[in-house]
């Protein structure tokens, strides 16, 4: 008994030191301009306060496209970052490869099943086990209003498709380009998914776009969407063509535009712009979708490491990610909002406060969805499969019933 | 001096040797780097590799899956369209400013490097700089409304009919050039008297193009073909510059597809099926050219 604590001890001992020992970590991530850049700096910051050597892993360009690449090469040579930034179903086909880290440990210990909504929470977790730990929640369905540019054309902020078809044509009377957009497939697909939500409602769109039910997408409701579809491409101006987003949303913000569909990253272009919330600009609700929301969350999936120091460190970085100071400050400067439910939100605007209201509402409603357009709702085969077709209906004459059919062969891709 | 037999036998050695030994890194690293790859790109097109590379055996389903897939037929068609009249027109262009340049005009080594110089701009270059003018926004349409052409309309770029066909002009913008100096140095290679003594015969200058100079020009339109071919089916950096593709994917071309399907929507597989077709392309556009060309050089 005495030998056996003796041991116990001796190993302790031996132990502690190497847990004591400050590791380096490494973290992959595509977060290079302006806030973004901002944030990240925040998470060196306390990383490094907590004794580990920060070595940053920025790869610029392609939308993370290059960011991937790189990736790709690190862990085929068996030697992966601490962590990089990987996000939705990708991080099942991550763990898939059997590459990822069994975080559970750090998640119990910070009692993350309690913090954050389960939709979100099983997006973190492959088979059961958190291999990755969110950083933020960007919700897609919003739609931007220029209220001077309303005022002008005496239109008023649309809730329903019939006021905001009707809000529209006020605009175009005025000569103001009703909807501002840029036609670039991931954008044709964000104005889809808003579309489908607020025509279909959250289960048809649970149905059809994250269990990919066959039925369910070749069925009238998404004809319906595809005729939605087909009436807002009338209101959008023949530029659009490989536009970028921002530039759509400088549109709204000069007032040649009155509205945009898109995620809440929109908000810092009017930021900066000098633009006040609820004032120059208002964000609102894409029409129809009250009370729900579509989710984009950047997450770090964490990856298998070898040396204890190493592992130690990463154990910290995952716990560093998930505390309330990081998420407050982190989601402060990129615009979005904390992923978990219990941060104070009161430093925060009034977009973002909204956002924060509608997720917890959301989430109690079965109101909470995540966003295909942004890589987090279906496999990404699938995914590119149907951003095809939507961009194609978008830019060509087939008809929303010859979209449907294609669209539910497009969800049979995997 | 007594020292030769050996010194000799040395050199003979050296004389052997040295040549291969000096072209083996490079054969070598062709042999791995290219031949190497193409095979491993091959056994890739044949297994469901999606985010990285599996081994296992799947038989032809990446091929049946992508001779399913409409945007890769979207992408054969564009190709198709793209390639044909790229060639055809920088054939044109060339041969014709080739021949004009040739008629001993003054200034003509300045005439030659401007039109040559477009081969010096990377095609990213190019092709973002049209963009720019094809814009209808803010492009050549722009200009001409402004001019008081109310009605003048050229928004090809941003029309899916029509968008391949400016990755055309660009492309034959940025070619031709090169394609006129090829053939006018082929011009410049035909001896003198041939066409002095078809002038004293008394043909008339397009008779001797026609029947005598273009003609003989038959190797060098085979190099031309062989050049702008390749350059038409592994066409990447144009087409994402100028249109990325769209609008939609009404301007994709294979390379875009295989980029895209192996490196961002991590279908590994299938992107390398899409390779293996591209490969293929090549193969059946080159071999015949190639046979041809060698064997009317035998028969000379």
């Amino acid at each position: 008994m005495k030998l056996k604590s003796l041991t116990l001890a001796v190993m302790a001992a031996t132990l502690l030191p190497a847990a004591a020992f400050a590791g380096d970590v490494e973290v992959l991530h595509w977060w290079t301009s302006g806030g973004e850049a901002k944030s990240a700096a925040e998470l060196k910051k306390m990383m490094t306060a907590k004794g580990h050597a920060w070595k940053d892993f920025a790869v610029a360009g392609g939308g993370g496209d290059n960011a991937m690449t790189a990736l790709k090469t690190r862990v085929v040579s068996g030697n992966p970052p601490t962590a990089a930034q990987i996000k939705g179903p990708a991080i099942q086909e991550w763990g898939a490869e059997g590459v990822l880290a069994d975080i559970d440990a750090v998640a119990k210990a910070g009692n993350w099943d309690k913090q954050l909504p389960v939709v979100v929470s099983n997006v973190m977790k492959y088979k059961g086990k958190y291999v990755a730990a969110p950083v933020n929640v960007h919700r897609v369905n919003w739609l931007w209003v220029n209220p001077e540019a309303f005022k002008k054309a005496g239109a008023t902020v649309p809730k329903t498709w019939p006021e905001f078809f009707a809000a529209a044509d006020k605009l175009q009377k005025a000569g103001i380009q009703p909807v501002a957009h840029g036609g670039q497939p991931w954008q044709d697909a964000t104005l889809f998914e808003s579309v489908a939500l607020g025509v279909g409602g959250a289960d048809y769109y649970n149905k059809a776009f994250v269990k990919l039910d066959k039925a369910t997408l070749a069925g009238p409701t998404t004809v319906k969407v595809f005729e939605t579809m087909a009436k807002i491409k009338t209101y959008i101006d023949k530029g659009a063509a490989g536009r970028d987003w921002n530039l759509a949303t400088a549109m709204v913000i000069n007032g040649k535009a009155g509205m945009q569909f898109m995620g809440d990253w929109a908000k810092g272009e009017f930021t900066a712009a000098g633009k006040v919330p609820g004032k120059d600009f208002i964000c609102t609700d894409a029409p129809g979708t009250q009370n729900a929301f579509t989710f984009n969350i950047d997450s770090m999936a964490m990856f298998q490491q070898k040396s204890p120091a190493a592992v130690k460190a990463q154990a910290d970085l995952a716990a560093t990610i998930m505390s309330p100071a990081f998420q407050e400050v982190f989601n402060l400067n990129k615009g979005s909002i904390p992923a978990r439910l219990d941060t104070p939100m009161g430093k925060f605007d009034d977009c973002a406060k909204k956002s924060s209201f509608d997720m917890n509402a959301a989430a109690k409603s079965n109101k909470l969805v995540p966003s295909f357009a942004h890589k987090m709702a279906m496999p990404s085969a699938t995914e590119g499969a149907m951003v095809d077709v939507i961009s194609q209906f978008m830019n060509s004459s087939m008809t929303p019933a010859q979209a449907t059919e294609r669209l539910a062969k497009a969800g049979a891709v995997r | 001096m007594s020292a030769s037999p050996s010194q000799g036998r040395l050199s003979a050695l050296a004389d052997r040797w040295l040549p291969k030994l000096v072209l083996s890194p490079t054969l070598a690293a062709s042999l791995i780097f290219v031949y190497g790859f193409i095979a491993w790109t091959g056994w890739l097109s044949f297994t469901e590799s999606r985010l990285m590379p599996r081994y296992d055996w799947a038989g032809l389903l990446q091929y049946q899956a992508l001779f399913e897939n409409e945007r890769w037929w979207t992408a054969a068609a564009n190709l198709g369209i793209f390639g044909s009249l790229f060639i055809l027109f920088c054939l044109l262009v060339g041969l014709l400013m080739a021949v004009l340049l040739d008629q001993k005009i003054r200034a003509e080594g300045a005439l030659r490097t401007i039109y040559l110089y477009p081969m010096a701009l990377s095609f990213v270059v190019t092709g973002t700089a049209w963009k720019w003018m094809l814009n209808p926004d803010m492009g050549l349409q722009k200009v001409m409304n402004d001019l008081g052409f109310a009605n003048f309309t050229f928004d090809w770029l941003v029309n899916p009919d029509m968008s391949i066909y400016t990755v055309v002009i660009a492309g034959v913008w940025q070619s031709s050039g090169f394609v006129m100096a090829l053939f006018l140095a082929g011009l410049r290679g035909i001896d003198d008297s041939i066409i002095k003594a078809a002038q004293v015969d008394g043909a008339s200058l397009p008779t001797i193009y026609r029947r005598i100079l273009i003609p003989s020009l038959r190797p060098v339109f085979f190099s031309v073909l062989l050049i702008l071919s390749h350059i038409a089916i592994k066409s990447f950096d144009l087409v994402m510059a100028l249109t990325g593709g769209g609008p939609g994917t009404s301007s994709d071309v294979p390379a875009i597809f295989m980029y895209q399907f192996a490196f961002t929507r991590g279908q590994l597989g299938q992107g390398a099926a899409s390779a293996m077709m591209m490969l293929f392309t090549i193969v059946a556009v080159l071999v015949p050219l190639m046979y041809m060309e060698t064997r009317s050089a035998k028969r000379v």
